[in-house]
């Protein structure tokens, strides 16, 4: 492999690295057997789930299990499973379109996910041959249902602080587990759970627990504000007995497996988050288009104009960012053996060298949804608190996906502490580009960009990456070690990162685009694009200068806020104006189109 | 048993149809298989299955009439037909896609083939009877049963909402309503195995036509969508004066009685 493609594939390097439309993998990329299988899992949850939401809802839970055994029948359960072992063995961009189109299955889609994904994939990537062929040809067919069971009630984000333990019997053939497992989804009816327990107290290791052994119960059905759809309890182990065989892993080593799936599931919820996202955009367009006011429909008015605008844009670029990230790991498994895509181990390794990516990609599309979930209520006024519309349903679903795998809070500290310690094992040159950008801001001259498209957007671009790199640099210089202790500045700095890589993907995608198929039929990514890059840029501004508040005084601060300006000065589009086009396109079509 | 389905592509039922300078605008439309064809494809999957055989499908389009094949394909037809006449014809209306067909048949060996009731853009319901005639074999409209025992079939014809046995015999040309079947979505691996299933792409020129042969025998004079729906009224008042008032109104402004 050379030099250039290895830099593209690494973790992070976004921040220092200037890429082209080609070096991303956007939607406009994907082949008629992706279209095929999005087609067919949005035919199977419109014809087959949304008639039966109402029953999951009131928590018939035997729809959920006979819902899974037909989408199994479809292929739908075994995307990520090897061929070998019953699967398909698809590319992740096959599987992440099933996760997004299983969006539009409100809470049933975490059903589906968490038997897919947390579920099914800690034997896919780390269960040995027997475990394999026991386990993964049942669970592609949904003759078997999965759930993971990790949190405990004094453990969440703090998964090593758990208290279940595991004791080798005498006879060496069985540990003996006990503990309590809390909010585990699928637990109604999952005839596997993944359980995480310490053996002899400190060894942080994962189980695969059947639901027939012996000590294995279920507390009561938990009263949830949202995804009613699915199924949550109590796992609780008395002495439950596991055969010495379902050890999942290295005794020891649970963590590995906790960690890499904890970022599958980051970015698949990110992928979901993108799917509720269009279809909240989907239902606000069609009821203001039905509703009228003053005579009106209104769909006509410019302050709604406005909101369609907006969610849109923002669709765009967290749709591009999220399978920015598909992508690089699609190159990334590209480069791996047939030997080594057959290894699980592997395959999570190429996934976890995204960590940075998959938490990104998780704040950003969840906090999507939340902010179109709660715009789309808003557009349908008073019909919107109404049970009767599916956005009632949608605002309180999309709510959870801010707290679980992860907090968005944990997810956005994870973000600069992983770069700087890329950083500092010089896996990326950050510190070297910091260094350097101060002594150029010191003779810095501002730039006027051309009036391309795209060219202001890229001008942009370029010196957001330098905000991310100040802000960074500083921040590290004053606070050394102890920077970790600064959570609202790495909040910050995990703000900047992530619009970065958004506005990015989105100029990336629209490049390609426009290289590919021309202006006149891209126009909607280029309002899209110009939109979101500008108003990212704003809220990168206000972020990177609290930091440097927070972090200089006096004559510093002085210099270093006239570096920021420097930096940030560039004559605004007209966002207004752009968004109202954009709504026109999006009034017409009824949905978000591209 | 060599099986065919007479395959469409029409608009998604989703889609929005506008005109423009007289013609369908189909730029950036989305297309699916003609639901009623959707049935056919099941159909013949399901006898197959039965009775073992072969079946293609066979569409009359262009380049992007692919797609629908492909799907078709992906629920478990065996062999895919696109005669693109994208090159070759500027129009054409039912007497040209059954002058294709016709030419298509001429050389093979086919025992049952099943069409659309209806496609749900022209409505025209005539390709399948019409086939049916030149090939001067059986055929059965709007089925929503059949059983196939050697060469006899037994059929269930909807009419008008009433059933009417039939029974009938191979060869045979049958068109499919609503209520026959409920066609099943294509599976993850039916999709991945279409890839590489034969689709074989034919000009009428390989069926030794040429543009003359196929002339369309009408002609479109307008096309033009129907009056927006307005505001409804109502009447009020006492049921006798409301009668009147209605009576009234049918006669002179909807012109109707």
């Amino acid at each position: 492999m050379s030099e250039t493609t290895e830099k593209l594939f690494k973790g992070g390097a976004f921040l220092v690295e200037d890429l082209t439309g080609e070096d991303v993998i956007t939607p406009e990329d994907f082949t008629e057997e992706h279209k095929m299988i999005a087609k067919t899992t949005e035919e199977f949850v419109v014809g087959e789930v949304v008639p039966k939401i109402d029953n999951l809802e009131n928590h018939e839970f035997e729809h959920s299990v006979d819902l899974l055994k037909k989408a199994g029948e479809l292929g739908l359960l075994g995307v990520d499973v090897p061929e070998e072992y019953g699967g398909l063995g698809l590319d992740k961009i096959s599987s992440s379109l099933i996760t997004e189109k299983f969006s539009l299955a409100g809470g049933f889609s975490v059903t589906h996910g968490a038997h897919v994904g947390i579920g099914s994939l800690p034997i896919v990537f780390f269960g040995n041959d027997a475990q394999k062929e026991t386990y993964l040809p049942k669970l592609a067919s949904g003759e078997l249902l999965a759930a993971y069971a990790l949190t405990e009630p004094s453990s969440g984000s703090d998964a090593l602080g758990a208290k279940a333990t595991a004791k080798l019997n005498e006879a060496g053939t069985h540990y003996i587990l006990n503990g309590e497992k809390q909010w585990i989804t699928n637990s109604a009816f999952a005839d596997v759970f993944i359980v995480y327990a310490k053996i002899d107290g400190e060894h942080f290791s994962a189980f695969i627990v059947e639901r027939d052994y012996p000590g294995v119960s279920t507390g009561p059905e938990e009263k949830k504000m949202g995804i009613k759809s699915s199924s949550t309890r109590t796992l609780v182990l008395e002495d439950a007995e596991v055969p010495v065989e379902n050890l999942l892993g290295e005794k020891g080593r649970g963590h590995i497996i906790a960690f890499n799936i904890l970022n599958v599931g980051r970015y698949k919820l990110a992928i979901g988050g993108v799917g509720g996202a269009k279809r909240g955009i989907e239902l606000a367009t069609k009821y203001v288009n039905e509703r009228k006011q003053f005579g009106t429909p209104i769909s006509s008015f410019s302050l709604t104009q406005e909101k369609l605008g907006t969610m849109a844009a923002n669709t765009y670029a967290n749709e591009s960012a999220v399978y920015r990230t598909v992508g690089l790991f699609e190159q990334r498994m590209g480069a791996l053996s047939d030997e080594q895509l057959k290894d699980g181990r592997e395959v999570a390794k190429a996934i976890a060298e995204y960590q940075i990516e998959c938490s990104m990609n998780k704040y950003m599309c969840t906090e999507l949804l939340d902010y179109v979930a709660d715009e789309a209520v808003q557009l349908h006024g008073g019909y919107g608190f109404m049970q009767e519309y599916e956005v009632e349903r949608m605002y309180r679903d999309s709510r959870i996906n801010r707290i679980f795998e992860g907090t968005n809070e944990i997810n956005r500290l994870l973000v600069p502490g992983t770069l700087l310690k890329k950083a500092m094992k010089g896996e990326l040159p950050l510190l070297q580009k910091a260094q350097s950008l101060q002594e150029e801001l010191m003779m810095m001259m501002p730039e006027e960009p051309g009036s391309e498209p795209l060219e202001q957007e890229k001008y942009l671009l370029k010196n957001a990456k330098k905000l991310v790199l100040l802000g960074a640099g500083l921040a590290a210089q004053k606070y050394m070690q102890k920077l970790d202790r600064e959570q609202e500045i790495l909040a910050n700095l995990a703000n900047m990162t992530a619009e970065v890589f958004n506005m990015e993907a989105a100029i990336l995608r629209t490049e390609k685009a426009l290289n590919r198929t021309g202006e006149d039929k891209n126009e909607l990514k280029l309002l899209y694009t110009q939109v979101y890059v500008q108003e990212a840029f704003n809220r990168m501004e206000a972020d990177a200068k609290e930091i440097l508040i927070a972090v200089e005084e006096g004559d510093n601060l002085r210099m270093m806020l006239s570096s920021l300006r420097k930096l940030t000065r560039h004559t605004p589009i007209n966002v207004i104006a752009k968004k109202r086009a954009i709504a026109a396109q999006i009034i017409e079509a009824e949905k978000y189109i591209v | 048993m060599n099986i065919y389905v007479l395959l469409k592509k029409t608009f998604d039922t989703e889609e929005k149809i506008t005109i423009s300078n007289g013609i369908i605008e189909e730029d950036g439309a989305e297309f699916i298989i003609n639901p009623y064809d959707e049935y056919a494809v099941e159909e013949a999957i399901k006898q197959r299955d039965e009775h073992g055989g072969d079946v293609t499908v066979v569409t009359i389009g262009d380049e992007d009439s692919e797609k629908q094949l492909r799907t078709a394909l992906a629920m478990g037809a065996d062999k895919a037909v696109l005669i693109n006449t994208e090159d070759d014809l500027e129009e054409g209306d039912q007497y040209t896609t059954t002058a294709i067909l016709e030419a298509f048949f001429a050389d093979k060996a086919y025992d049952l083939i099943l069409a659309g009731n209806v496609a749900i853009d022209e409505a025209s319901g005539q390709v399948g009877p019409r086939l049916a005639e030149r090939l001067d074999i059986a055929c059965v409209t709007t089925i929503t049963n059949m059983e196939i025992d050697g060469d006899i079939v037994k059929i269930d014809k909807d009419v008008e909402g009433d059933v009417e046995k039939v029974e009938t015999s191979l060869p045979l040309l049958v068109t499919c309503q609503q209520g026959l079947n409920d066609p099943r979505y294509p599976s993850l691996p039916g999709i991945m195995k279409a890839k590489k299933k034969p689709l074989e792409e034919l000009e009428i020129d390989d069926l030794d036509l040429d543009e003359d042969d196929v002339e369309p025998k009408t002609k479109t004079i307008e096309i033009f969508l129907p009056p927006e729906k307005e505001a409804g009224r109502m009447i009020e008042g006492e049921p006798a004066e409301q009668v009147k008032e209605l009576v009234g109104l049918l006669k002179n402004e909807a012109k109707v009685l």
